[in-house]
């Protein structure tokens, strides 16, 4: 890469069900924390923010077209501002692209959703294909609960191991101010919770949430102008898998260790769990934190059950994931990876609070999109001690 | 500055009334083999791939995780931009933004739409775009706010129906020499005339089709180009602009220049283009109808209110003319949302090579200006070139 790019700053909504605010309303919160944070303001000469990136979906928002609910609040009027149906991460990516194509040197991400506004079942049945699969009713759920059959078949994953996700998770998400369902558990808790579609219960889903997120990316020396805790993508790679569930290896998740090969590489990392520090990933359900981390490299396949039960994976482990509660602890769909995002750079800056891990200088960040984790992203971010 | 970016393939299916034949993936799938075709690569080729439709219109979100295997992006990189009917153009932006970064030399984008297949509605779908306190009960769809702007421009300048009619029987004359067109058939100033009213001044002769079809195109850097095929047609360059104010603009009650306006100052700024009518040769222009087809050519070419009838009149506009618009047949013609905008790349980009067949220009192209339009006023401008420079 010829310019190096740094998130200057991030921001975010609390997390939880917001009947109080309409959708541009929750979009402004975190744009208007991050304006006020950095001082920047919506320029044409180069001195402030030069382009917008809005990452939301139509179905979830109910409304055709409406990245333009989130123009007026996101500096778009009367400027460059591209819209992505896509998780968050890809929002990152895309504006980061935009920095290294040469046009843009400071860029604004936004993402907002609303879940509790709609009927998430019948959203996500409208995501998947609608010939043969959505009129057998799939959506998200249903996919995911062939997932995690398939997987916790293959590798003998208990639903234990998937319960310790929970436990940890919701357990971090005590310690972060903006997690929606922070709670101590036990096993027993969760095993007890109500059954939604077999292997997965309540509580190894996360529950509706509402949100937004804003981050902004710099060019190097604007970066270094205007903050002096930069956070540097050093890493970054998305990858497509297939759509139909017959058709794939649901117990493996093949987009996401082509992403994070590519990722790694780009970040010169060999040997992702003695050289990253912190991982934060978009867990919708509790398998998925485990069957995550094998794609990502932080265990063998079929070893995400031994990796949790390990302990390493909790804050003050060696390879600490999801300190912040994750997903699971409440994040809307679209922003998930946002929040990710912002966390590992919280983590990186120092700024995490009582889920800071200590010492970060290198995380990991994952999102994904679209049915069993179809549409996998993977961020590597460090800090200045992490290497530029 | 960005990287070099060139079109170096180009395809497209027959945007038609009905296609019974094929699902929406399917569609897709024809396109994009048609440009890897036309690029002599194989889908191993590709790095990333880039793809849009319009989700309420269709009926179908996440069109990009769904489509997967018929677009070639598996085990690729790639994401959905959406942004109503601009989808098509910002697809074509966004690849470039791909390409330009130098994080990847080869980049497929496809768009296309399918609307009959699982009962979507553009036009009801359309509605849900404005604010559902105010604007959502009284809202008639593009088709109001595209009549809100044309009874304007006619209250401003007094421009009469005969010179709508004529524009668009130039536009069905250019269509009847594009084999890809919709509407293709002789349609006579008395047709036009003579045609329902749909909401003043629109008349149902003036506005675009609904249509089904997809367009393909794959983009590389300047080092790939070069190895792929002697007939690169370069990206001088694109930009994007939003005016946020849906029915302001539409109706006439923004204040502020409208997006047209201000991405062609952008652009010609950018690229130091100060008489843009002699300097470039041709237009593609996103018209999705022929009012529009007037009013924004003075908004992008810095016209005088007004002034554009009498060129039309004269035929400047004409295939023939010294500044043909929309030699393709234009929006009027075709207009499969989410390949709509993408499909004026394509257009402009075949006139550059040559390669238009029955609705190539007279004229000699190295420079063509492409736009795209839709949602609260998205406007997409580009430049292609024939020369790199």
């Amino acid at each position: 890469m010829e310019r190096k790019v740094a998130i200057i700053d991030v921001a975010q909504t609390k997390y939880g069900v917001r009947p109080d605010v309409h959708l541009p309303e929750l979009a402004f919160e975190p744009v208007e924390e991050i304006l006020k944070k950095t001082g920047l303001k919506f320029t044409e000469d180069g001195t402030g923010i030069d382009a917008t990136v809005i990452c939301c979906d139509d179905y979830w928002d109910g409304r055709t077209i409406s990245g333009v609910f989130g123009t007026d609040v996101a500096g778009g009027h009367l400027r460059h501002e591209e819209r992505l149906e896509a998780d968050g991460t890809l929002g990152v990516f895309y504006a980061m692209l935009e920095i290294l194509a040469g046009h843009s040197d400071v860029v604004l991400v936004v993402s907002y959703c609303k879940e509790s506004h709609t009927e998430p079942r019948l959203v996500e049945n409208m995501c998947v294909e609608p010939i043969f699969l959505r009129s057998i009713g799939l959506d998200f759920l249903s996919a995911a609960a062939l997932q995690a059959n398939a997987y916790m078949t293959k590798y003998g994953i208990t639903a234990e191991q998937c319960a310790k996700v929970v436990i940890k998770n919701r357990g971090n998400a005590k310690l972060n101010p903006y997690a929606q369902s922070a709670a101590k558990l036990t096993v027993e808790d969760v095993l007890r919770s109500d059954m939604l579609a077999s292997p997965i219960r309540a509580m190894d889903s996360k529950p509706v949430s509402d949100g937004a997120c804003a981050v902004i990316l710099a060019v190097e020396d604007k970066a270094i102008k205007f903050t002096d805790k930069p956070v540097w993508i050093k890493g970054i790679a998305d990858c497509y898998d297939l759509h139909y569930p017959g058709d794939r290896q649901l117990a493996e998740c093949q987009s996401l260790v082509t992403a994070s090969q590519k990722a790694y590489k780009m970040a010169g990392i060999t040997k992702p769990v003695e050289e990253i520090d912190v991982v934060e990933l978009c867990e919708t359900f509790s398998y998925q934190e485990l069957l995550w981390s094998e794609g990502l490299g932080l265990c063998a396949p079929g070893e995400g059950g031994k990796l949790i039960e390990s302990g390493m994976t909790e804050i003050g482990g060696k390879i600490p994931v999801n300190p912040s509660g994750g997903m699971i602890s409440g994040n809307p769909v679209i922003v998930g990876g946002m929040t990710r995002v912002v966390e590992g750079v919280l983590q990186l800056r120092g700024e995490a609070g009582a889920h800071q891990v200590d010492g970060a200088r290198i995380a990991l960040i994952q999102g994904s999109h679209g049915i069993c984790g179809q549409h996998q992203c993977v961020i590597i971010l460090a800090n200045d001690q992490g290497g530029r | 500055m960005p990287n070099r970016v060139a079109i170096v393939g180009i395809g497209q299916t027959h945007h038609a009334g009905h296609r019974y034949d094929v699902s929406f993936e399917e569609m897709l799938n024809e396109a994009v083999r048609a440009a890897l075709k036309d690029a002599q690569l194989s889908i191993k080729d590709i790095c990333a791939t880039i793809t849009s439709n319009m989700d309420p219109f269709e009926g179908r979100g996440c069109s990009d995780t769904i489509a997967v295997a018929e677009i070639g992006a598996y085990l690729k990189a790639g994401v959905k931009p959406q942004t109503g009917g601009t989808s098509g153009a910002t697809i074509f932006s966004v690849a470039w933004t791909y390409v330009a970064s130098g994080l990847f030399d080869i980049v497929l984008v496809v768009g296309g739409e399918k609307q009959e297949e699982v009962g979507g509605d553009s036009q009801m779908a359309i509605i849900t775009a404005v604010d559902e306190l105010i604007l959502r009960p009284f809202y008639t769809g593009a088709l109001g706010g595209l009549a809100m702007l044309g009874s304007k421009y006619i209250a401003e300048t007094g421009c009469p129906e005969e010179i709508a009619a004529l524009a668009r029987v130039i536009m069905a004359e250019n269509a009847l020499g594009n084999p890809y067109a919709h509407i293709r058939r002789k349609i006579t100033i008395e047709d036009v005339l003579k045609s329902p009213m749909l909401i003043y001044p629109v008349r149902l002769l003036h506005m675009s089709p609904q249509s089904n079809g997809a367009t393909a195109l794959v983009l590389a850097s300047e080092e790939k180009a070069k190895k792929i095929t002697d007939k690169p047609v370069w990206i001088k360059d694109v930009v994007t602009v939003h005016h946020s104010g849906f029915i302001r603009y539409l109706s006439g009650l923004s204040p502020d220049p409208s997006s047209h306006e201000v991405a062609a100052k952008r652009l010609f700024q950018r690229n130091g283009i100060t008489k843009p009518m002699e300097e470039i040769d041709i237009f593609e222009m996103y018209d999705p109808c022929i009012w529009e087809q007037i009013i924004w050519m003075e908004d992008f070419l810095f016209l005088e209110r007004g002034t554009a009838p009498k060129l039309i009149e004269r035929g400047v506009t004409r295939r023939d003319g010294a500044f043909p618009i929309s030699p393709s047949g234009g929006v009027v013609s075709a207009n499969d949302i989410g390949a709509t905008g993408l499909t004026r790349f394509a257009e402009a980009a075949l006139q550059i090579r040559k390669d238009a067949g029955d609705h190539q220009v007279t004229k000699e192209v190295n420079l063509a200006l492409v736009s795209g339009w839709g949602a609260a006023n998205w406007t997409i401008l580009g430049l292609l070139s024939k020369s790199i420079t």
